[in-house]
C-alpha cells in the first residue's frame, strides 16, 4: 500500500486504502495512528485500551528475606525478591499492609485473599462478602473485547479461581493451555489482522436465537422467589455478554498490529502439582494470555499460580509446600525455612515471567505492560502462623503513565484494601469507599500515583 | 416390579421380621411426623445430569462433551450448592458451545430422520408445521414439561427465520434447538408449586416437578416419556401410583446412574479429576490409576447396593470388590484382564483390606501427594461419612514442638502424638487421629506397608470409645457407628430435595432413621422411605409473588392460587 520512500503519514495511508483497495482490506494499526505521545488514538483522542490483571500465589513470604530495608526507589532487593531483579523497574512491592478480621475467625489460607479481593473478611469458608474487584474493573473497562474476564489456574484445578460475583457465582478458571487456546483462538476467533473480513451470516442468526432465548424465558421469572430471580438475572447478563460477543463478530475487529495468533494449539500438560509442571503450565498460559490481550480478546484477567494452601510439590519430596511451611524448622542461621522459601522463590520466578512477557510485547509507544496494571498478592504473610498482618502485595505496570513503578511502599500497618481501592479508582470504578469495618477505606495510595 | 422396592412398603410384617432380626430389636412404629414445607428449588443441572439427559433423549451417539464449572459443595453436597449456583459468563460459555455442537449433530444428515418426525415440504426453507412437530417433542423432554404456547411459538419462529436466512430447514431447526439447549428452562431444574383444588387445598410440587425430582434422584437424568405422561395424568398424586413409578424406575438400568451420581457427590469423588501423586515417591500411581480407583468404589457400591441388595453399612466391611490390572499393581494382587478390564475380587478373610475405607480411592484421596495423612483421613471419615464438623486448625499454632527433623519421630503416630501436647491442637486431633492412624498401614497412594521410616506401624485406634486394633476393626466401628446412619439419611434427603435439612426436618429424619433401623439400610428402603414420606413433595411458595403452574395440557394457563 505504501510506495516509494516517502515517509508514510496517517492521512496518506488512509487515502491510499480508500482510493484503491477493496473494502475487505484491513486497516493496519500503525503507530502513526497514535497521537504525539503514543498514548492515545490520534483520530479519536481515545486512550489506548487499559488492561487489568491479577496474579496470586499461595503461602505468603518470609519477611526476613522479603521486605526491603528501605522504602521508595532504589531499595536493595532482598533474597526472596531476587527473581524479580530483571523486572523490578516495572513493579512496586507493598509490605506492612494488613488484613483485619474484625472479630471474625482467621480462616487459614482463606480470610486473607478473600478480604483483599472483595474488601471484607469472610465470616466462614462459604462466605464471600462482595464481588471480587476484577469484576468491578471489568464492568468498567471490559466492553469492546470478546471476554469480559479470563481466568487461569496454573494448578490445573478449575476450583482455583479468585474471581467471583458472589459466594455462589464463580468465574471458573481455564485449567489447561489447550482449553485456553480453544476458548480464545478457536473457531469463533476473528483475526484482527486478517486481510479480509466477511461477516459470518450464522453469527447473526445465533445472536437472534439468543435474544429469543431471553424473551422466551421471561415467563419463568414470574414463578421464582427473589433469590432465584437474581440468579436468572445473572443468567441474562451472561447471555448478553454472549450476544455482545456475537455483535462484535459481525464487525471488522479493530486492528491489532501486535497480535500474533498462535500458529497451532499448544500441547496439553497433564494434571499434577509438581512445581516444574506448574511452571510449565503457567508459562504456556501466560504466553496465550499475552496474545489474548494483544489481540483485544480480553482486557481483564486473573491468574492463580498456586492455590491458597499451596499443595505444590517438589519431585521426590514427601512434603508439599504447605507441609514445609508448618513442619520445617526455622533455620536459625538463615533466618527462614529454606525448603518452604524455595517454593516462594519459584513463585516469584513465575510472577517475573508474566511481567516480562507483557513488558516484552510492544504496543503503541511502549509495551503491553505500560498500558496495564497487574495486582498480585498472597493469602498470608508467614504461612507457618497464617498471619494476615503484613500480607504481601505487588503491582506491575504504569497503566498509561498513571502509576509510578520501582517503589517499595510501606503500609505502616494500614488496611491492604487501600491498594485495591486505589486501583479501582485508577480504572474510574465509581466507588467512594471500599471495604467494611477496619478494612473500609476511601484513601488512595498517593505515593504511587503520578 | 414391586419386588424391586423390597421393604419400601412399611408395615409389611414379613419384612419387619426379617430386617428386624438383622438390625436389632424391632421397635414399635410411630406415626410419620409432618415437617414444614420448604420453598421450591431452582437447581443448576450438573454435568452428569446434563450428559445423561442428552443421552436419554438423543442417544449416546450425540457427543455432549463439556466440563461444567465447579459448584460449591454446600452442606456436604454439590446437589445443594446447585440450588444456589449462579451462571456467570465463564460458566455459560462452554454450555453454549456444546449446545450448538449437539444441535448440529442431532440435525445432521445421519441423525435428522431419527429425531424429526416429519419431512419438510421444502428443505430449503421454513416449514412451521414440521418444525412444530420436532421442537414440541424435543422441548417437552428438555424442559421436562410441555412447552408453553409462547415458548413453542418462539422456538418455531426462530427456526423459521433461521431456515430462511440459511436456506436450510434443518439448519434452522439446529439453531432453534441450540437455543433451547442453552435456555434456563433446560439448564435450571426449576420446581413449581401449586395448590391442590378446593378450599382446603395444600401447596405441593406440581406433577412435572415431582417427575423431575424423582427422575434426577433415581436416574440422574430427566424424566422419560412414561414418567411425563404419568405426571400429566396426575398419576403421581396417589401413594400407590407413586410407588409403582418408583418401583419401575428402581428396576431400570438407569437406576445405577442415579446411585453413582449420589455416591460421587456424597463421597466427593469429583476431586479425582485432578488427583495426582508425586511421581518419584509413588511411581505406580498414575492418572489412570486414580480414575480406576474412583471407578472401583462406584462399582463396589453398585454391586453391593443394587445387585446384592446389601445394607449400606456393610460397605465398610465388605470383602467383595472389583479389580483392574492397573489397580492390581497398587493393591499388589495378581489380576487377569476380565470383561472391560474389570473382574470381581474378594479379599481374603485375613487380608487387612475390606470395605471402602481401605480402598485405594479413599486412602489416596485423603492423603498428601507425597505421604499419607491420618488427620486428613480421620477428618474425611468424620465430615463425609459421619456428617460431623471438624473445626479448622487454629491459625496461630506453635509448631516448634513437632518441627522436623526429629530423629525420634519416625512415624505419623509419633508426630501426631506431639499435637496432644498442645492444648489448642488436642481437641480436634482427638477427633481425627485415632481413626486415621488405623489406616497408617496404607501409604499416601493406598499401598500396603508394614513400617514407616523403618519403624513398625501400630494401626490401633478408637472411634467414640470403641477401640480397635487394625483397619478391619475401624471398618466395623464405622459400620456400627450411629452417626453413619444419621448421616446417610441426612445426605440422601438433602440430595433429593436440593436443600440442606433444617431443624424443622429433624423430626422426619429421625423418624426415617428409626424406620430404617428396623428395616435395614438397603438402598430401596432408604430412597423409598424418603420419596414416600408424606412431606416429600410439600413445598411452600415462599416469597414467590405468583405461582403459575403448567397445567396438564401444558398450555401454561395459571390454575394455581396466588398467595
Amino acid at each position: 500500500m505504501l510506495l516509494g520512500t516517502e515517509k508514510p503519514n496517517r492521512r496518506r495511508v488512509l487515502r491510499g486504502i480508500f482510493n484503491g483497495a477493496a473494502v475487505a482490506v484491513t486497516l493496519p494499526f500503525l503507530d502513526i495512528f497514535l497521537d504525539g505521545n503514543g498514548t492515545a488514538m490520534a483520530a479519536t483522542g481515545k486512550p489506548l485500551p487499559m488492561r487489568f490483571g491479577t496474579w496470586f500465589w499461595g503461602l505468603g513470604v518470609d519477611n526476613n528475606i522479603f521486605v526491603p530495608k528501605t522504602t521508595g526507589a532504589d531499595y536493595v532487593l532482598p533474597k526472596q525478591l531476587e527473581a524479580l531483579a530483571a523486572v523490578r523497574q516495572h513493579l512496586n512491592v507493598y509490605t506492612n499492609f494488613n488484613v483485619f478480621n474484625d472479630g471474625r475467625p482467621n480462616l487459614c489460607h482463606y480470610s486473607g485473599w478473600v478480604a483483599l479481593r472483595c474488601g471484607s473478611a469472610p465470616t466462614s469458608r462459604a462466605s464471600k462478602p462482595g464481588q471480587s474487584l476484577d469484576c468491578a474493573v471489568s464492568d468498567r473497562i471490559g466492553g469492546g473485547s470478546r471476554f469480559s474476564v479470563l481466568n487461569i489456574a496454573a494448578t490445573g484445578k478449575p476450583r482455583d479461581s479468585m474471581s467471583f460475583r458472589d459466594a455462589d457465582s464463580m468465574n471458573p478458571a481455564e485449567i489447561s493451555p489447550l482449553e485456553l487456546y480453544q476458548k480464545v483462538f478457536g473457531t469463533d476467533f476473528v483475526d484482527p489482522n486478517s486481510a479480509t473480513f466477511t461477516p459470518d451470516p450464522k453469527v447473526m442468526i445465533r445472536k437472534s436465537v439468543l435474544s429469543g432465548v431471553t424473551e422466551q424465558s421471561k415467563a419463568l421469572e414470574q414463578t421464582l422467589g427473589a433469590a432465584d430471580r437474581a440468579r436468572l438475572d445473572q443468567y441474562y447478563t451472561s447471555v448478553r455478554e454472549l450476544e455482545n460477543r456475537l455483535a462484535m463478530q459481525l464487525e471488522r475487529p479493530p486492528a491489532a498490529p501486535n497480535c500474533r495468533v498462535p500458529g497451532k494449539p499448544p500441547k496439553d500438560i497433564p494434571i499434577g502439582l509438581d512445581v516444574e509442571r506448574v511452571a510449565e503450565r503457567h508459562k504456556a498460559m501466560v504466553d496465550l494470555m499475552v496474545m489474548a490481550l494483544s489481540c483485544n480478546q480480553t482486557k481483564v484477567f486473573n491468574m492463580v499460580y498456586s492455590d491458597s494452601g499451596s499443595s505444590l510439590t517438589r519431585n521426590g519430596q514427601e512434603k508439599t509446600h504447605h507441609g514445609y511451611t508448618h513442619e520445617e524448622a526455622m533455620d536459625s542461621a538463615l533466618g527462614y525455612q529454606p525448603n518452604a522459601s524455595w517454593f516462594v522463590g519459584r513463585a516469584m520466578e513465575s510472577w517475573a515471567y508474566l511481567i516480562k512477557a507483557m513488558a516484552d510485547t510492544p504496543e503503541g509507544d511502549g509495551s503491553l505492560l505500560d498500558h496495564s496494571l497487574l495486582y498480585a498478592h498472597s493469602d498470608c504473610n508467614l504461612a507457618k502462623t497464617h498471619s494476615v498482618a503484613g500480607i504481601p502485595m505487588f503491582t506491575a505496570g504504569k497503566l498509561n503513565g498513571r502509576v509510578k513503578t520501582g517503589l517499595h511502599v510501606d503500609g505502616k500497618g494500614e488496611a491492604g484494601t487501600r491498594l485495591g481501592y486505589t486501583l479501582q479508582r485508577l480504572y474510574d470504578v465509581p466507588v467512594a469507599s471500599w471495604g467494611t469495618q477496619s478494612m473500609e477505606t476511601s484513601r488512595e495510595l498517593g505515593e504511587i500515583l503520578t | 416390579m414391586m419386588a424391586a422396592l423390597g421393604g419400601l412398603l412399611f408395615g409389611c410384617a414379613a419384612d419387619k421380621a426379617k430386617v428386624g432380626a438383622a438390625a436389632g430389636p424391632a421397635r414399635t412404629a410411630v406415626a410419620e411426623p409432618a415437617v414444614p414445607p420448604a420453598a421450591p428449588t431452582m437447581r443448576l443441572m450438573t454435568q452428569s445430569q446434563y450428559a445423561n439427559t442428552i443421552a436419554d433423549i438423543f442417544g449416546t451417539d450425540i457427543v455432549a462433551k463439556v466440563r461444567f464449572a465447579p459448584v460449591n459443595r454446600t452442606s456436604g453436597l454439590v446437589a445443594i450448592g446447585a440450588a444456589k449456583a449462579g451462571l456467570t459468563p465463564g460458566v455459560l460459555d462452554p454450555l453454549d458451545a456444546t449446545a450448538r455442537s449437539m444441535a448440529r449433530q442431532i440435525l445432521d444428515t445421519r441423525h435428522r430422520d431419527i429425531f424429526v418426525p416429519c419431512r419438510p415440504v421444502d428443505a430449503a426453507t421454513r416449514d412451521d408445521a414440521c418444525a412444530t412437530a420436532f421442537l414440541a417433542g424435543a422441548g417437552r423432554r428438555l424442559y421436562r414439561r410441555p412447552m408453553t404456547q409462547a415458548e413453542l411459538a418462539g422456538a418455531v419462529g426462530q427456526a423459521g427465520q433461521a431456515a430462511e436466512r440459511s436456506g436450510d430447514f434443518y439448519a434452522g431447526l439446529a439453531f432453534s434447538l441450540g437455543g433451547m439447549l442453552v435456555s434456563p428452562q433446560f439448564l435450571f431444574i426449576t420446581e413449581t408449586a401449586e395448590r391442590s383444588p378446593g378450599p382446603t387445598g395444600v401447596w405441593g410440587l406440581d406433577g412435572y416437578s415431582k417427575a423431575s425430582r424423582l427422575s434426577f434422584l433415581l436416574w440422574d437424568s430427566a424424566p422419560d416419556e412414561d414418567l411425563l405422561k404419568t405426571a400429566e395424568r396426575g398419576g403421581l398424586e396417589s401413594p400407590a401410583a407413586l410407588r409403582r413409578q418408583v418401583s419401575r424406575m428402581m428396576a431400570s438400568p438407569r437406576f445405577e446412574r442415579g446411585l453413582r451420581a449420589f455416591f460421587s457427590d456424597y463421597l466427593d469423588l469429583e476431586s479425582f479429576d485432578t488427583l495426582s501423586k508425586d511421581g518419584e515417591i509413588y511411581p505406580a500411581f498414575s492418572i489412570k490409576v486414580a480414575q480406576e480407583a474412583r471407578e472401583q468404589v462406584l462399582r463396589t457400591v453398585v454391586d453391593h447396593l443394587i445387585v446384592r441388595k446389601g445394607d449400606y453399612r456393610d460397605l465398610f466391611t465388605t470383602k467383595h470388590t472389583f479389580m483392574s490390572s492397573d489397580l492390581g499393581v497398587i493393591y499388589n494382587v495378581p489380576v487377569n484382564r476380565g470383561s472391560q478390564g474389570w473382574q470381581p475380587y474378594d479379599f481374603g478373610a485375613d487380608d487387612p483390606r475390606g470395605g471402602l475405607l481401605t480402598s485405594v480411592a479413599f486412602l489416596a484421596q485423603h492423603s498428601h501427594p507425597g505421604r499419607s495423612s491420618p488427620t486428613r483421613r480421620g477428618r474425611a471419615m468424620r465430615e463425609i461419612l459421619l456428617c460431623q464438623n471438624v473445626p479448622d486448625p487454629p491459625p496461630d499454632v506453635d509448631f516448634s514442638t513437632f518441627e522436623e527433623p526429629s530423629a525420634k519421630m519416625m512415624t505419623a503416630r509419633e508426630r501426631l502424638s506431639a499435637h496432644a501436647t498442645v492444648p489448642t491442637c488436642r481437641g480436634c486431633h482427638a477427633l481425627t487421629d485415632p481413626m486415621g492412624l488405623a489406616l497408617e498401614n496404607f501409604d499416601g497412594a493406598g499401598q500396603w506397608r508394614k513400617a514407616e521410616h523403618g519403624m513398625s506401624i501400630d494401626p490401633s485406634g478408637s472411634l467414640n470409645k470403641v477401640a480397635f486394633k487394625d483397619p478391619a476393626g475401624l471398618g466395623r466401628a464405622v459400620r456400627d457407628e450411629p452417626a453413619l446412619r444419621t448421616c446417610i439419611v441426612n445426605r440422601l434427603y438433602g440430595y433429593s430435595t436440593g436443600r440442606a435439612p433444617t431443624p424443622g426436618d429433624a423430626p422426619l429424619l429421625k423418624y426415617l432413621q428409626s424406620e430404617l433401623d428396623r428395616r435395614g439400610y438397603r438402598i430401596e428402603d432408604m430412597l423409598g422411605s424418603i420419596i414416600l414420606s408424606r412431606s416429600y413433595f410439600a413445598v411452600a411458595p415462599a416469597d414467590r409473588p405468583a405461582v403459575v403452574a403448567i397445567n396438564s395440557r401444558g398450555t401454561g394457563n395459571s390454575h394455581a392460587a396466588r398467595n
